[in-house]
């Protein structure tokens, strides 16, 4: 049988990974996805950006919601939490808080970070956590079987929607723009090179960084696969695109036809709430003792008297 | 200081925005210093300007249970306040009142009415709530108090304001201590003064504290009635004692927040109410299955959905019970007042950290927002904190299973950040090392090793926590059983049912998870007549009871309308029981608020 990525003429992105980026960070399992799904260039990417960071696995923290791209924790060699269905980043901005010397990276796919988590985003975005969070985007609901998704195009037909598509897809860049987040890009799995300078960028951006990444479905989704997207990304790095200008940024995000854009749409360097928060100056407060000192408790009782 | 049977309401009503809170925290810290103790129930809407709001404080030489049966000193801020109570007064209670603007219609036979004259005693002042601080004059002469306490403490308050303020607020309640020195009598039941003085605090403040005392360094909480109070004393602390304080988008962000935090090795804790519980369940599964200690709080009011915001019940018992899908094992427990609720925090953190899963404190709207008197040296801010297996300093051996199956069901917990532990938590069910097996990996022996783990976490459990204690004779007529918050006015109707020569003894439930059903059904099979008191129609607590034991009551008082018990409450609802011929009794809230 030939699969949609034969088909379409592509290599599997698996079969791209770097053997020495790979070696360290693998997981305990192998990933479980479709053969051909774009989520394997997403693994292959963060592994390679974070072995050419130099972070150590037990300094990062993975953690994900529920579905496909959510299992993406338990194929890393790093920390992780796998939650919730669309809690990734509550979640993980309690660890980050807490204990926020670790590298806290979210996956998770379009349902999970735009439907179900959708409230999260906007306001992870504009409480700027210093973390990164990796949107497998298919447009699609994979696991599931096949059902819209807040990205699925106007007029896509699914088995929730067997007459069309109704409703307006929602467009994840301009949304983190406007909610406040301050590192904004899309990616394609299917370019692992230019993924992974997205990714490590995000990482060592201070502050909240969104990578909306199409990671086609090619099981669920025959609108929007690697052919659909292979013929059309663009990259705004060779077009000299300005990513402090944010008018710019949302005009390029909108287009959705012959030309769509990736890479870095927005950036700016409004401080974190890490940083901006003095109780976290110092040891994470997880490491600190949590008794309360002699002076502090006494304080406390002298205001109640 | 021996008791010279002190027993005093006073009641403060008016409307909202007319400034109630200032003049009765002045009075509690008066009352509180001279070593009285200290129970108040403000009873108000949900509105910020208008409505009815009656703030209660009632105080005694001795301990105060509840907030009483009656008002014996009546301060009326506006006309509504006494339509409302002037009727149901007893015989000898005061009412103060301005008589240039309010009038008392059919003041019952034996109330002493105190006008006060608020315009000719305060000339022009622009300061709408200054009759506040005439009747604050008024009050101490009533109560026969030396004009210089109140003047010390208006002094103290208003200083940050400046000399003016100052002045007119100490020169207006001195106009209105004169006129009421040569109008009223005192009170014949004179303040006592000189006991050890007391601190005083608000259930959440309680709560909150606690919750520091017990190395809490995480709070995050979405503002809902009456939870927000312990948001506010973290936020205000939160600098001075190193806390992270987030106030987030939902519950949902905030259930899960509070366990990313955890997770990393911090005490992590969040409160809200019957609503934003309901949203936070499925993270309270989550925590289970992840095993990551972390408590969530909820301060009960009438429901169901938004209910009655500003008034009490006791209606999420089962909501607690069966919070989060899923068969799996929670602590929970239900403190009886503001300083129960104090110890459970550090009490209930030794435990959720030693058995790595969720606990809930179920508190009430009464407990959370009363303001309460309580002895300084009863505050212990440094408990004994229990960590369990939480590993801080480990050595790795090359072989770290974060879920090790283990005959205690315990796995040593090493946070993220060391070298040598990297593991994937999950909410899926998974294996020893945190592999999930609940999707390809399927393996219905490995998922029941997992699930009889974990319950083995709570094997035995009951002996960490006191068992329920019979509180008075131990051959009554009638045994009060109750839970929670209800424990001091259950306590005060027993002692005075025991007066009166029905004796009474009172069986008083905290934990409800792990509960004692063994003990608590052997101290029933021997109780003559058992009756179930709490605060909601369907009677949660007796159906949880009976599921643990065995064991029917015999009777059961019931309260439903938002308003908290009085103690006669309890007292008629016993004799009418007693009586026979019905097994339920609802009593009658006479006093509208």
């Amino acid at each position: 049988m030939t699969t949609v990525l034969e088909r379409d003429g592509l290599i599997g992105a698996e079969l791209e990974r770097s053997p020495a980026a790979a070696k360290d960070y693998k997981g305990k399992v192998s990933p479980d996805w479709c053969p051909g799904c774009g989520d394997f260039g997403v693994l292959n990417a963060f592994q390679r950006a974070v072995f050419e960071l130099g972070k150590k696995p037990h300094e990062l923290l993975v953690v994900s919601g529920i579905g496909c791209s959510s299992n993406f924790p338990g194929f890393v060699n790093a920390y992780g939490m796998h939650t919730l269905h669309g809690r990734s980043l509550p979640v993980a901005t309690g660890a980050k808080m807490a204990n926020h010397e670790l590298t806290v990276v979210c996956t998770g796919g379009d349902g999970d970070g735009y439907g179900i988590g959708g409230n999260h985003l906007t306001h992870i975005a504009r409480r700027n956590v210093d973390l990164t969070y990796l949107v497998m985007n298919n447009q699609i609901y994979g696991l599931t079987t096949g059902q819209i998704s807040p990205t699925s195009r106007l007029d896509m037909k699914t088995k929730s929607t067997p007459y069309g598509n109704l409703e307006m897809p929602l467009n994840p860049v301009t949304s983190a723009i406007m909610a406040g987040a301050t590192y904004v890009a899309r990616g394609f799995s299917a370019d692992i090179k230019h993924l992974t300078e997205l990714i490590k960028g995000g990482i060592r951006h201070e502050g909240f960084a969104l990578i909306d990444i199409f990671s086609p479905c090619v099981t669920f989704n025959h609108d929007n696969d690697f052919a659909f997207f292979k013929s059309r990304v663009k990259k705004l790095e060779d077009e000299g695109h300005d990513p402090t200008d944010w008018k710019a940024a949302c005009e390029k995000a909108m287009q959705w036809g012959d030309e769509i854009w990736t890479g870095l749409f927005f950036e700016s360097d409004r401080p974190s709430i890490d940083s901006l928060e003095p109780v976290l100056d110092g040891p994470p407060i997880a490491r600190r003792s949590p008794a309360l000192t002699a002076a502090q408790a006494e304080k406390l009782v002298s205001r109640m008297m | 200081m021996s008791s010279n049977g002190l027993d005093l309401a006073i009641a403060i009503g008016g409307a909202a925005g007319q400034g109630i809170a200032t003049p009765g925290n002045i009075l509690a810290r008066i009352l509180v210093r001279r070593g009285l103790h200290l129970y108040a129930y403000n009873a108000y809407q949900s509105i910020i300007r208008g409505g009815h709001i009656l703030l209660t404080l009632r105080t005694s030489d001795e301990p105060v249970h509840s907030h009483g049966d009656g008002i014996d000193v009546l301060l009326c801020l506006d006309q509504g306040t006494m339509d409302r109570h002037l009727g149901g007064l007893r015989p000898g209670a005061r009412v103060i009142y301005d008589s240039g603007a309010i009038e008392p219609v059919d003041a019952p036979e034996g109330v002493v009415l105190c006008p006060m004259p608020v315009t000719e005693l305060t000339g022009d002042s622009k300061n709408k709530l200054i009759q506040n601080t005439v009747a604050l004059g008024v009050m101490m002469s009533l109560l026969g108090v030396d004009f210089s306490v109140l003047e010390d403490t208006l002094t103290q308050l208003f200083k940050r304001k400046g000399p003016a303020v100052v002045e007119e607020n100490v020169s207006m309640a001195r106009a209105g201590f004169d006129h009421a020195e040569s109008s009223f009598d005192h009170l014949t039941t004179p303040l006592p003064d000189g006991g050890k003085p007391l601190a005083v605090w608000t259930g959440n403040q309680a709560i909150a504290m606690g919750g520091a005392a017990a190395g809490v360094k995480f709070y995050a909480a979405y503002p809902m009635s009456p939870s927000t109070g312990v948001l506010h004393w973290m936020a205000q602390n939160a600098r001075d004692l190193g806390i992270m304080v987030r106030q987030v988008e939902d519950e949902i962000g905030v259930a899960n927040m509070v366990i990313g935090a955890a997770h990393t090795g911090a005490r992590a804790m969040c409160a809200t109410s019957g609503g934003g519980f309901a949203l936070m369940t499925e993270a309270i599964g989550s925590a289970a299955m992840m095993e990551i200690p972390v408590v969530y709080i909820n301060v009960m009011r009438a429901g169901p959905s938004t209910g009655v915001p500003t008034k009490t019940e006791q209606g999420d018992l089962w909501q607690a019970l069966g919070a989060s899908q899923g068969d799996f094992e929670r602590f929970i427990v239900a403190p009886k007042d503001s300083l129960d609720a104090f110890r459970t925090m550090a009490e209930l953190f030794n435990l959720v950290d030693r058995a790595q899963c969720p606990g809930i404190v179920i508190s009430d709207l009464l407990i959370s927002e009363g303001t309460y008197s309580v002895d300084p040296d009863d505050i212990d801010l440094q408990p004994e904190i229990d960590r369990g297996a939480l590993l801080t300093d480990p050595s790795p051996n090359g072989n770290y299973l974060r879920y090790a199956v283990t005959d205690s069901g315990i796995s040593p917990r090493v946070p993220p950040g060391y070298e040598g532990f990297v593991h994937t938590v999950a909410t899926d069910e998974h294996d020893e090392d945190g592999v999930l097996i609940s999707d390809e990996y399927t393996h219905p022996h490995k998922r029941r090793r997992m699930v009889e783990k974990r319950a083995r976490k709570f094997q035995g459990v009951a002996a960490d926590v006191p068992a329920p204690v019979l509180e008075g004779p131990e051959d009554a007529d009638v045994t009060l059983v109750g839970w929670g918050s209800t424990h001091g006015v259950i306590h005060e109707a027993a002692a005075r049912l025991n007066e009166q020569g029905v004796t009474t003894n009172h069986l008083p439930i905290k934990w409800i998870v792990p509960f004692h059903g063994d003990e608590v059904g052997e101290i029933l099979a021997a109780a003559k007549k058992v009756i179930v008191v709490e605060n909601n129609h369907s009677g949660q607590f007796a159906r949880y009871m009976r599921s643990e034991t065995g064991f029917k009551a015999h009777g059961h008082i019931r309260k439903y309308d938002g308003e908290p018990f009085m103690p006669h409450h309890v007292v008629d609802g016993v004799l009418e029981l007693v009586k026979g011929g019905t097994d339920i009794y609802v009593p009658y809230q006479e006093m509208i608020v």
